[in-house]
């Protein structure tokens, strides 16, 4: 790992001229661009179903999504990764490989939901075949769980590195405290992944905490923390590969990457009264999808025309999976008492 | 066989399933060197390594989320709390997620996982080293609860518990650790979870009780068969999931049940035995249900009177029954 933090404000933008980083190939490039596109259709689709009574409840990724898709895209080069994200990560969940229909299933509560069959609030649960567990939206819950998960991947005798996601009012929580301290006493293989988009609902950093960077906490943890532009997804790529490597070698890394919530905190919040005016439309001139496609342009990768048509197609599978999840049956009322003890 | 305390039972217990599978742990406040406080784990770490007797630092809410973490990975972890009462700060994760865990997952994850906790009074702790917290994981599906009163039901429970695939909270009464000896299989054995045992048959009263209290209960029997009323006292081991089948057997041969617990009155256990014999044996009594409980204050205090005031003991539950039998 680089000994000198990064901020966000220095790496901003600065990325998307660099030559591709190690171990990326400009169809990773194209790859993680289209699920991104195809994460972001489906996110607008399921507010928009919100707001006509057919998605009760949903949190968005908007703005959070070259964090998601950059350290996923580093997880899955890496190939022995599992994941324990938090409920604003839709965007890694469908890059990690749930289906568009799947995905609208399991917002719509139908049987068809991999994570939980409709028991949860959406993507809630386990999809064991893409590596995720979220047993909760308890905040922070899932940090002490990814960290055992961690040490039993190490008495099986696995390389597995985990990743467990966050926000940054999540870091408030005293179980936060005690997941990095027993990670970094059992120097065990998990990177902290901060999604700091400054608001816990409508909470300012400034009122949850007085340190400008929640990165430097892990020093009390005697491990390394970094600050990164969650904005680039090439470098959150590069920075999760580093964490990854050090991580097996060494033990925990907090990685912070500073993004932005483009939407109320879910459909039942307005953020409108508690924004300022003009913020959000600030942060959306640095909106991940727009600036990678920008990247990819400029550097010859995709042209404007095959831009248009991965938009399209993405469109056309958000409208498909919608209709589809729709038509779907809900679990039977004879499931209710099911699962409640395993065999 | 061979007379052992309840304790020694545990231990045992605890280090045959870890020889016989490698996929069981130990994580705790001060289990390994020390042995814990109560020395359930004495010898261990030198046995089975520091790596599978884990010293954890002093923070329930990340033993039991590390444990449960675990477990999830197809780890079978046994997280120790060192006192009932400590068990509030991790309560998140044990009511919270780990009791969830296979229903929000409809299945898909498993929670292999025993969490043992010394429990109950009678022996000076106070406020916050006497507690009994049997009521609250009884409250919650998803969790199995096993309170057992003797070496044996200890130890084969204890193996059952760390073979079981679901999260089971563990309950050893503090007292009986070596208070309670009794005789012991020299040979490997289990105990079904689920399955109450009647430890003393009998046909006037049913008499329901788990841990400390069922050797008062075993007390008292013995003062009334003195008076010549005999009393079938049933040992519940197992309070998820409740054994309906014996407690109604019972009361439809005596007609007439008294339940007995250190846990509070209210809301108790006891409580839903009534309700369930109320239910479904209600032509079969012929007197009311009595409840000899724990009184509702917060814990047993600390003062011996007050000690003595809350506790249920063989005289006390002797008076009740007595009441039972004027009826
Ligand atoms: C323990 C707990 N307390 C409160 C809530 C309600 N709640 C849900 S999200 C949230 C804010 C979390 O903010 P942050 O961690 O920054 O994540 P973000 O939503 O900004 O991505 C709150 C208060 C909860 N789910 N869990
Ligand atoms: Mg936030």
């Amino acid at each position: 790992m680089p000994r000198k933090r990064t901020t966000g404000t220095q790496a901003s933008g600065a990325r998307s001229q660099s030559p591709l980083p190690k171990g990326l190939k400009k169809t990773d490039l194209v790859d993680y661009y289209t699920r991104m596109v195809q994460a972001r259709s489906l996110d607008e689709r399921i507010w928009a179903l919100n707001r006509q009574g057919k998605v009760p409840i949903a949190a968005s990724s908007q703005g959070h999504e070259a964090a998601q898709l950059g350290s996923l895209l580093a997880a899955e080069k890496d190939g022995d990764c599992f994941l324990f994200p938090y409920y604003r990560d839709l965007a890694l969940k469908v890059a990690a490989g749930l289906t568009p229909v799947q995905t609208m299933m399991s917002f719509m509560g139908k049987a068809g939901d991999p994570y939980s069959s409709g028991r949860q609030f959406p993507l809630q649960g386990a999809d064991l075949p893409n590596k995720i567990i979220q047993i909760s939206n308890v905040v922070a819950a899932g940090l002490t769980q990814s960290v055992g998960y961690a040490l039993g991947a190490r008495m099986a005798g696995e390389k597995t590195v985990v990743f467990t996601y966050f926000g940054d009012g999540a870091t408030s929580q005293g179980e936060v405290h005690e997941a990095m301290n027993f990670a970094a006493i059992h120097k065990l293989p998990v990177i902290f992944i901060c999604e700091n988009n400054r608001y816990a609902i409508s909470t300012p950093q400034h009122s949850q905490m007085v340190v400008e960077e929640i990165s430097s906490r892990a020093a009390s943890y005697g491990f390394p923390g970094f600050t990164v532009d969650g904005m680039d997804m090439i470098q959150c790529y590069e920075a999760t590969r580093e964490a990854i490597t050090h991580a097996r070698s060494q033990g925990p890394v907090l990685l912070e990457m500073m993004v932005e919530r483009f939407m109320s905190h879910t459909t039942d919040d307005d953020d409108r009264r508690y924004r300022p005016e003009g913020e959000v439309e600030r942060a959306r001139e640095k909106d991940p999808v727009i600036t990678l496609a920008r990247t990819l342009i400029e550097e010859g990768i995709l042209t404007q025309k095959q831009v248009d048509a991965i938009a399209a197609k993405a469109l056309k599978e958000t409208d498909d999976a919608t209709d589809l999840a729709e038509a779907s049956s809900p679990p039977h009322e004879s499931e209710l008492h099911n699962s409640v003890y395993g065999p | 066989m061979t007379v052992k305390s309840v304790i020694e039972a545990v231990r045992e217990a605890i280090a045959e399933e870890m020889e016989r599978d490698a996929k069981v742990f130990v994580i705790g406040e001060d289990v390994g060197i020390r042995g814990g406080v109560f020395l359930a784990t004495q010898g261990l770490a030198e046995r089975f390594g520091s790596d599978r007797i884990i010293d954890a630092p002093l923070a329930e809410a990340s033993i039991m989320g590390i444990a449960l973490g675990a477990a999830f990975r197809g780890m079978r972890p046994i997280p120790e709390v060192q006192f009932s009462d400590f068990v509030w700060p991790s309560i998140n994760q044990l009511i919270g997620e780990a009791a969830r865990t296979c229903y929000g997952t409809n299945g898909a994850v498993q929670v292999p996982m025993v969490i043992r906790m010394p429990y109950g009074g009678g022996i000076r702790g106070g406020l916050f080293h006497s507690q009994n917290v049997e009521t609250h994981f009884f409250h919650t599906p998803g969790l199995k609860v096993v309170a057992p009163s003797t070496p044996y039901d200890a130890k084969g429970l204890l193996k059952s518990a760390i073979r079981d695939n679901n999260p089971v909270v563990f309950l050893e009464h503090k007292k009986t650790y070596r208070l309670v000896r009794g005789e012991v299989p020299d040979e490997e054995y289990t105990l079904p979870i689920g399955k109450a045992d009647v430890k003393r048959i009998g046909s006037n009263i049913t008499l329901v009780s788990y841990g400390l209290t069922l050797h008062y209960c075993l007390e008292a029997a013995e003062v009334m068969a003195a008076e010549g009323v005999d009393i079938e006292v049933v040992d519940l081991r197992t309070l998820t999931p409740l054994d309906t089948e014996t407690i109604l057997d019972s009361v439809k041969k005596t007609g007439k049940l008294a339940i007995v617990h250190e846990d509070n009155i209210t809301g108790g256990v006891g409580a839903e035995i009534a309700a369930l014999v109320a239910e479904r044996a209600f032509e079969y009594l012929d007197g009311p249900i009595a409840r000899i409980c724990g009184p509702d204050v917060p814990t047993m205090p600390f003062a011996q009177t007050l000690e003595d005031a809350y506790m249920p003991t063989g005289d006390k539950i002797a008076d009740g029954l007595r009441k039972l039998v004027a009826y």
